[in-house]
């Protein structure tokens, strides 16, 4: 087997990846790094963020109230020395990326323009039009490769980590168009591989986001932290899932139900004007529009479309000149996907799994429990996000904790020696006999597709917007029969070129395991908060619950849970208002 | 057309470990109306030969992973409703043409990522500003300046359109050419006389022939047809003010 040493192993370029990346080469160009990721960077999931990124910019904000939006919008799980730290470090990265390029939309003056966001007291939203992902991830990409000591291997599927004497020391991968399989060594390693949305059956994510980063740490003994929480946009396009942005509504959308009512106003989020009004209304937090998007629907208020229940997104006052100017992506995607142009007519739109709040267990530094392994971005649980996550942090946090991690991962490399080949190589063969046994179809008898289509169905069915214990412990007993069908799981491609049959089979592997640490930290989460809401246990439990879930892998049987204390600094725990209780 | 239940897709298939040439195999799937090309290629993979090999991910046309030709024409897949081929027979489903193919639709694209790096697509700045100044100052007519070039996906549909590319696979080809006149638009870089290193050369803007099926095919509307005539007309200048004014190529030049 090829063994590459290198000093920094990340896996995953998106934005976070590409930031860490970029912070390792900066921090010192002697040291090499390794950046591995199952797609060409440009297809990270990043690309398909819209609305834009949060950091205190203008006059009229402060830190102070960024970090309270934030801690309040998390439900008081987040931890608050994370969230200080991040508002204070989000204006420079993005200011940073202005430098690097990014075609931020500008105000006349040519500053950089803000834009109010859902559960932001202040606009603080930077954006590009409604294509601000794509733009970070591309901008990113593009400053990357100036760095002659980022080597990239692009379409490479990595599949495990490698342990010596309880440190991460590197990677087993492979490379897709051969089969052929490689072990990156290296003094540090960095997980930015994204969230888990595919575990569920409509979602916003594209079909890489499958949390094969997360699977790997979760084998190799890292929890995961705060798996319960799990984002429901509230306006997707029915049918499809496409993320209609949140930015949509920042800019003056309203939401309607079937007779034309803002129901928002019934869920604590009213009164209705005056309108735009900051944390209130359609400008309110994601998990409480879409549990008022359920609650509308069990009254029988929403509308009946050919894709199921909707409700919805009125921009139409907003006028063409602003919709292409703000909002062309969107003007575009609606006309496209479900026939409807924007100027002329409401959008129907549905909540639509969006987010994972929970991931690898991490912190400030982007540390892990695991010695030498970092992480950053969707898949990390630093946790800034808690219980739910504001639109636009996402952007501003895999930049900030992206260049934590590479300068985390930079200092470490320089202090440590490298890890000797032998007892990596070891490791890696016995986790390549898996790949290997599936593709010469030795065994097995378990489609990939049916196990993934009932994963998802009882993901959808027990674990959604709202839950029961009942529903809970269905979902739990049922991923524990799909785990114990998949290790029977077979692939009928047979060919090491390209073998996407191969690659479908690993990620739902991964996504099985993330699926189980989801329901059984959500089962025995006996409250309500944020997005993890239980129709048995409807009030939020302090007492009892202001704590993270860490969930450790038993090897086959289900996960041990237990539990963290949520670092508070200044805010304490109170009623979670918005509207005119709010203001 | 609203009693079809079923669509049949050609579709390609080319494995190197087994095949001699690439083959046409036929798969019948359910028809739906809203169903894009890529739902019936996913309809195919999970439930008539998980062999099939594709790129896909967002399913919104914005990551650029989908591109292929369908009826002859290129298409980011995820974009191309079945509905809009209804009528006209089977609908054919190949890889972008003007790559070496890899397996079935999957094609080599490296050359590409290398041809993309060579026109240095990020700011070049004699002397960067500490990120404690704050932001550069750009007009919102400065970024409109160059804003439409910004938008390329990187999906190579106008690589496999252009006929030079099919011709001289060294040539630079529509969306690096078109990325570089992006950066040279920019208030805020300095990089365009060296990007024009490359750009100038004999593999750059003046293999473009101007057939603009480039232009055409991009689902973008990232105009690489008029980003490179609008280089050649800029090195053009350079190269007549260069000779007119000894020492101009060598002296720090701003922008315009």
């Amino acid at each position: 087997m090829d063994v590459l040493q290198t000093d920094v192993v990340i896996v995953g370029a998106g934005g976070a990846g590409l930031r860490a990346a970029i912070a390792v080469a900066e921090a010192d160009p002697a040291l090499s790094v390794t950046l591995i990721s199952k797609v060409y960077p440009m297809r990270s999931h990043t690309v398909a963020a819209e609305g834009g990124a949060a950091g205190v910019i203008k006059e009229n904000d402060s830190l102070e109230n960024h970090f309270n939006d934030t801690i309040g919008g998390s439900d008081w799980l987040a931890d608050q020395d994370a969230v200080e730290f991040f508002v204070e470090q989000a204006p420079k990265e993005l200011t940073r990326l202005e430098h690097w390029g990014c075609p931020w939309s500008r105000d006349p003056d040519g500053r950089v323009a803000v834009r109010p966001f859902g559960g932001m007291k202040i606009e603080r939203t930077w954006f590009a039009a409604d294509k601000s992902g794509f733009h970070i991830l591309h901008t990113l990409f593009q400053t990357s490769m100036k760095y002659p000591s980022i080597k990239r291997l692009d379409e490479y599927y990595t599949t495990d980590l490698l342990l010596e004497d309880g440190r991460a020391v590197g990677v087993l991968s492979h490379e897709m168009r051969s089969g052929k399989p490689v072990v990156v060594l290296g003094k540090a390693v960095i997980l930015c591989t994204g969230g888990a949305g595919r575990v569920f059956p409509f979602t916003t994510n594209g079909a890489i986001k499958t949390g094969d980063g997360m699977a790997m740490a979760y084998r190799a003994g890292v929890p995961l932290q705060d798996m319960e929480f799990v984002q429901y946009h509230p306006t997707g396009l029915p049918g499809t899932g496409i993320l209609i942005s949140e930015a949509a509504r920042g800019e003056g959308g309203i939401l309607v139900n079937k007779d034309g009512y803002r129901y928002l106003q019934d869920y604590g989020m009213g009164p209705a004007d005056p309108w735009p009004r900051k944390k209130a209304m359609e400008l309110g937090p994601r998990d409480r529009l879409s549990q008022s998007f359920w609650q509308e629907q069990q009254k029988g208020r929403t509308i009946q479309s050919k894709w199921g229940d909707v409700v919805h997104l009125d921009l139409r006052h907003l006028g063409e000149k602003k919709i292409n100017e703000r909002l062309p992506f969107i003007r575009d995607l609606a006309k496209s996907y479900v026939g409807v142009d924007v100027v002329t007519a409401p959008i129907p739109v549905r909540p639509v799994i969006h987010y994972t709040m929970g991931g690898i267990a991490s912190d400030i530094t982007a540390g892990t429990p695991l010695p030498g392994l970092f992480c950053a971005g969707e898949t990390a649980c630093v946790s800034i996000n808690g219980a739910n996550r504001l639109g636009s942090n996402s952007l501003a946090e895999l930049l900030v904790f992206g260049k934590v991690a590479g300068e985390a991962a930079a200092r470490l490399a320089r202090s440590v020696p490298a890890p000797s080949e032998a007892s990596a190589l070891a490791q890696a063969k016995a986790h390549r006999a898996r790949a290997e046994a599936l593709v010469d179809g030795s065994r097995g008898t378990e489609a990939v597709a049916t196990i993934r289509r009932d994963m998802m169905a009882t993901m959808e069915s027990g674990c959604g917007i709202y839950r029961t214990q009942e529903g809970l412990e269905q979902t739990c007993t049922t991923l524990r029969d799909l785990r114990r069908r998949y290790r029977d799981v077979k692939i009928s491609d047979r060919s090491w070129v390209f073998n996407t049959d191969l690659t479908q089979a690993l990620e739902l592997g991964a996504m099985l395991e993330i699926a189980e640490t989801m329901a059984l930290s959500a089962l025995l989460r006996t409250e309500s908060r944020g997005a993890h809401q239980r129709l048995d246990h409807p009030q939020r439990d302090d007492a009892g619950f202001l704590t993270h879930s860490m969930a450790w892998r038993q090897g086959d049987e289900p996960p041990r849970i237990d539990y963290k204390p949520v670092t508070i600094t200044k805010s304490q725990p109170a009623a979670r208002v918005y509207g005119g209780a709010a203001s | 057309m609203s009693n079809t239940t079923t669509v049949t897709l050609e579709v390609l298939r080319y494995d190197p470990e087994r095949d001699q040439e690439p083959r046409f195999q036929s798969f019948e799937v359910p028809y739906d109306e809203d169903w894009v090309v890529l739902d019936a290629l996913n309809w195919i993979k999970d439930n008539a030969d998980s062999s099939l090999t594709y790129r896909w991910s967002c399913h919104m046309a914005v990551c650029g992973s989908c591109g292929m030709v369908v009826n002859g024409e290129e298409k980011l897949t995820c974009k191309a409703f079945l509905r809009d081929y209804l009528g006209r027979g089977p609908i054919r489903v190949e890889p972008l043409r003007n790559f070496p193919i890899e397996r079935d639709l999957v094609v080599d694209m490296e050359g590409f990522m290398a041809k993309l790096e060579s026109v240095k697509p990020w700011i070049i700045r004699e002397e960067e500003k500490p990120v404690e100044d704050g932001e550069y100052i750009q007009l919102p007519k400065q970024l409109k300046r160059f804003k439409h070039h910004t938008l390329c996906i990187n999906c190579l549909l106008c690589y496999s359109a252009c006929p030079q590319v099919g011709l001289n696979p060294g040539f630079i080809g529509p969306a690096a050419l078109a990325l570089a006149h992006r950066y040279n638009l920019d208030s805020r870089d300095q990089g365009r006389h060296e990007r024009q290193e490359v750009t100038g050369s004999a593999d750059g803007v003046w293999e473009c022939t101007f057939v603009s099926a480039c232009s055409e095919v991009c689902p973008k509307h990232v105009e690489p047809g008029g980003a490179i005539q609008e280089q050649k007309i800029a090195n053009s200048v350079d190269w007549f003010l260069d000779h007119l004014i000894p020492g101009r190529s060598n002296a720090g030049r701003t922008k315009e």
